[in-house]
Parts: structure tokens; C-alpha cells; sequence
């Protein structure tokens, strides 16, 4: 020891001059694990089979890189690399594992020969965005329950951790990781194959991807219960995604979609005041609305359009479209919405969508169309226990002068809602009709 | 990698079809075995006799009690069984998707766990 400390000045030296740059390589590794680890990860899902040791895989390569890409150089292609390297360590843990469980070396044997060609083969980018993709409709599979496909995509596809997907949906990390673990199990064990489906399958299983992320996103927007802070980033993380499927996979309603997303974003600023009160869209300062991201709605909604074949999301997104289109409030274009809505409820009916088209109607034709129409859904029974189907009620009658029938409503609205945000809302409405 | 497709169905219902229209099902059923016989996705299948035939049994401190079937209260019932070979399950879902039982009731796809120390009767 004393020997050594002897030289203490050169070792402190060389000891600092390591740790800066140990700390610099720390630096650059991270800033390639924000960018590719995802990538990384989804490639070798595909290469060793299951989550977890892809996870493990992962991680290995990465705390390989932080200590020799500072003595050797970043390589080249480092994405390659840590695929590689990621690749080489799972076998290798295999191989160690093995001398205690004969079975794990016959698996490791034949993860080394199946995955051999991945050091001969270069790297295209193609066969990557197919492994994205393969990671998406694997989270997004049908067979596993619908909060369980949520809780997957965001931390394998978006790469948020579990606490994180906890606090966005109000719930405990522990109740997160148990659906994630057992959305794993159910992967491995039901053998659901890691796979982009076949031309034949495409719609059905794209449809429930976009489900997804539309839920991601709407859970930002408008979260269902308690207040809305800490889950805007639910909704970046939604067109996040968006903007990945639609670069992969150029389908009209992912387009759509994403549309949507980024015409709903735009008045993210505009549709609560600074206290937290929700803010109408007529009743809205237009000049805080997303310029840019209506811009991109709209080039977005115009090119699915073109080509004739639209969905559900994109009607949504032209309809979105139509209200960014509207200077103010008094020069949307209602004829056009009312037309949009008719489209739509031909694409999907649904009692919700005939509710918007009702308002819609009572926008260019004045409450009483509104009222007759929204009277007529309630009493079929399908919107009686939806809040904004009172809401709307409430609303025609008070612009009608029926006060009393308006308070009605409102208050049946206010008994159905659990947005706190709403709830102030009607609350307001229904002081200013008792004084 | 084997699968148990169980094909679930309202007893009620099926009773109350048509004798001609029973026959056609079984018919079917029987034409998938063989379909799956010849490519080697077949291992076993029978339909099963109502659940009210159903016997239930516990050994509880070595000693057996039997009762009849708790579960008749539920609408639907075990109709019957196919044992397969699939690849994954999205070839499980196919097959499961052929088998007529599916069109009127509903076929819950299982996979296996396989398990080494069991007497092999499967032919090769």
C-alpha cells in the first residue's frame, strides 16, 4: 500500500483523466441508448426469442459499450454492435448457465447457428423498422387484455418505465409490472409469435394498434378521472407513436390518426384557462392554437382524403380540420361538419358519434333541431347514463329560454361526470342559470 | 408445440337445433380432423355427452366425494375437444377458427405445457 502511495500524484492524475473520460464515453452511450435502444431491443426480441432475456440482452450491451467503445472508438455502425454484442452475451449467459442445466446449452446451440447470419449481414435499415413493427403488433396482440397492451406498448415500444406508466394512469408501479410480467408470460407461454400479421390479418390487427394509441392519447387529453396535470406526456408519447406507424406502415387511417392527434394537440394550450377551467371550443382563444401542428393535420387529412378511401380517423381528423380551419367560432363551416358526421356515423355508427352530430345540426340549423334530435337518442336509452349527452340537452334548452329544464339537465350531467375539470364547468353553467 | 382447442357452446341452444343441422356440425368436425390428420397438426379430438352427464369428484383426506356438476348455472358448456400440433398461436387461432363448433359457439384456445416423463403413445 505504501509503495503505491508513493505515486499518488501521477495515479490521481491518470485516475481523473479515466473518470472524465469514462464520463464522457457515460455521456455518449446515453445519448445512443435514447436513440436506439428501442431498436435494439426489438431486433433482438426477434433474435433470442423472448422479452426478458432480449431485456437483459440489452442492458448487457450497453454497460459493455460504456467500457469499450472508450478504449476502442465508437464503432461504426454501434446500433450493429450492441445487437450484436447483446446477442453474443445472452448465448454466452446461456453457455455458463448451462453447466448446471444441460437443456440451456441445446438452446444456446441453437440460438448461435439460427442467428449466425446477423455478423455476415450487414445491417439494412428495412429489416429494423420490420423489428419496430414486429415489437408493436406483438404489444398490441388481441390475446392480451386491453390494459395489459397499453401498459406493454408504452414501456416496451415507447420505453417509459413502469413508475412512470403508473403515475400517467393513476395507479401503483407494482400493478403496472404485474401486467407487463404477465403479458410476457402469456407471449412466451401461448407462444403468440413475434411477427408483422400477413396482408390478410393487416386490418384487423392495425385497427387494434391504432385503438391503442388513440387511448394512450385520449388518457392525456382528457384524462378520465382527477386533475389533468403530469399526463400530457401520455399524449406526446401517442403521436409519438403516430408518427412511427404511419413512417412504417403508410395505411390511410394511421395517417389519419395521427391527424387527429396533432389537430386535437394543437389546442392543447387554448382549452383550459390558467386556473384549470375547461375552456369550450367556441369559447376559445384561437390566436393559442399549434400553427404548426394544424399545418401538418391538415397536409396529413388532404393526402388521405385524396386517395378516397377514409375511415373513422380521418373523418375525425377532416372534422378537426374543418374547426382548425375556422378563423373564429362564427365561420366554421357547420354544413361541411354536418356532413362529416354523416360520413362517420356510416363508417361507425355509434350512439356517441349521432350525440356530435346532433350539436353539429343544432349549430347550423339553431338549438331546437339540436333539442328534437338529442331528445330522441335519450329516450332510446343509449346515452342516459353519458354526461354530455345531458350536457347538450342542458345546453339547447338554456339557449331555448327553458331555464328550468336546462337546470334539469345540467344537474343530471354533473351527477354522471367524474372529470374535475367538467364538473366546474357545469357547476358554473348552473349558477349562472339561478341568478 | 400443442394446443387444446375447447369448444364451448350453449346446450340449450344446440339441443333445440335440428337433428340434420347437429349432423352437418359433427360431419364437419369429423372432415377437420382428417384435413388436419394429413398435415400433421392432428393429435386428438372427441366431442363430449352434455354436461349434465357430468360427474365431479374430490379426494379430500383419501377419501373420494362425488357430486354432481357445480357448474350448471353457467350458460355455456364443454361441447367437445381438439388436441393439435401448431407452430404458434396465430396457427392455433387458424385452425381454431375452422372448427365449426366456432360459428355457434366458442373455441378457447389452451396451449399445452409439455412435460417430459409421460408414457409416449402418439404414433410417429
Amino acid at each position: 500500500m505504501q509503495v503505491r502511495e508513493a505515486k499518488t500524484d501521477d495515479a490521481m492524475k491518470a485516475r481523473t483523466m479515466t473518470e472524465d473520460a469514462t464520463n464522457q464515453m457515460r455521456e455518449t452511450v446515453e445519448r445512443i441508448y435514447r436513440s436506439e435502444s428501442r431498436q435494439v431491443l426489438a431486433t433482438l426480441i426477434r433474435l433470442l426469442g423472448d422479452f426478458e432475456v432480449a431485456e437483459e440482452a440489452s442492458h448487457d450491451a450497453f454497460a459493455a459499450a460504456v467500457e469499450q467503445w472508450g478504449r476502442d472508438g465508437i464503432p461504426a455502425n454501434p446500433r450493429a454492435w450492441l445487437v450484436s454484442t447483446g446477442r453474443f452475451k445472452a448465448i454466452d449467459g446461456m453457455r455458463r448457465r448451462a453447466r448446471h442445466d444441460a437443456s440451456l446449452d441445446e438452446l444456446a446451440k441453437q440460438l448461435e447457428s439460427a442467428t449466425a447470419s446477423i455478423e455476415t449481414e450487414p445491417q439494412e435499415d428495412e429489416p429494423v423498422e420490420d423489428d419496430r413493427l414486429r415489437l408493436i403488433f406483438t404489444c398490441c396482440h388481441p390475446a392480451l387484455a386491453p390494459e395489459a397492451q397499453v401498459a406493454m406498448t408504452l414501456r416496451e415500444v415507447c420505453g417509459l418505465t413502469t413508475e412512470e406508466i403508473a403515475r400517467a394512469f393513476l395507479t401503483k408501479p407494482a400493478t403496472i409490472a404485474q401486467r407487463i410480467v404477465r403479458a410476457k408470460a402469456k407471449i412466451r407461454d401461448a407462444r403468440i409469435p413475434y411477427e408483422v400479421p400477413a396482408e390478410k390479418d393487416l386490418p384487423d390487427r392495425l385497427d387494434a394498434v391504432l385503438r391503442v394509441v388513440y387511448l394512450v392519447f385520449n388518457e392525456g387529453y382528457s384524462a378520465s378521472t382527477g386533475s389533468a396535470l403530469t399526463r400530457h406526456d401520455l399524449s406526446g408519447e401517442a403521436v409519438r407513436l403516430g408518427r412511427l406507424l404511419a413512417a412504417l406502415l403508410p395505411d390511410p387511417e394511421a395517417m389519419g390518426l395521427l391527424a387527429l392527434m396533432l389537430l386535437q394537440d394543437s389546442r392543447r394550450a387554448a382549452r383550459t384557462s390558467p386556473t384549470g377551467e375547461l375552456i369550450l371550443l367556441e369559447d376559445q382563444d384561437r390566436s393559442l392554437w399549434n400553427q404548426e401542428q394544424i399545418a401538418e393535420g391538415i397536409t396529413l387529412v388532404q393526402g388521405v382524403l385524396s386517395h378516397g378511401q377514409v375511415g373513422p380517423y380521418s373523418i375525425q381528423a377532416a372534422i378537426a380540420a374543418a374547426h382548425a380551419q375556422a378563423q373564429t367560432a362564427a365561420a366554421t363551416d357547420w354544413n361541411q361538419i354536418v356532413g362529416l358526421y354523416n360520413l362517420l356515423l356510416q363508417a361507425e355508427p355509434s350512439p356517441v358519434i349521432e350525440l356530435n352530430w346532433a350539436v353539429a345540426v343544432a349549430m347550423r340549423d339553431g338549438p331546437s333541431a339540436g333539442l328534437n334530435l338529442v331528445d330522441a337518442i335519450l329516450k332510446r336509452g343509449d346515452l342516459d347514463t353519458y354526461h354530455l349527452a345531458h350536457a347538450a340537452r342542458a345546453d339547447f334548452c338554456r339557449r331555448l329560454g327553458r331555464t328550468k329544464e336546462a337546470r334539469a339537465s345540467y344537474q343530471r350531467a354533473l351527477s354522471l361526470t367524474r372529470q374535475e375539470p367538467e364538473r366546474r364547468f357545469l357547476e358554473l353553467r348552473l349558477r349562472e342559470l339561478q341568478d | 408445440m400443442k394446443f387444446m382447442l375447447i369448444v364451448h357452446h350453449n346446450e340449450e341452444a344446440f339441443e333445440k337445433m335440428d337433428q340434420a343441422q347437429r349432423q352437418q356440425l359433427l360431419a364437419e368436425s369429423i372432415e377437420l380432423t382428417h384435413q388436419l390428420h394429413a398435415s400433421g397438426q392432428y393429435v386428438h379430438a372427441s366431442p363430449l355427452q352434455p354436461a349434465a352427464t357430468s360427474v365431479i369428484v374430490r379426494a379430500r383426506e383419501g377419501k373420494p366425494l362425488v357430486t354432481d356438476g357445480p357448474f350448471i348455472e353457467t350458460r355455456e358448456q364443454i361441447a367437445g375437444y381438439f388436441l393439435i400440433d401448431a407452430r404458434d398461436l396465430h396457427e392455433a387461432i387458424r385452425i381454431a377458427a375452422r372448427v365449426p363448433g366456432a360459428r355457434i359457439g366458442t373455441v378457447e384456445v389452451r396451449p399445452l405445457i409439455e412435460i417430459k416423463g409421460l408414457p409416449d403413445t402418439r404414433e410417429a
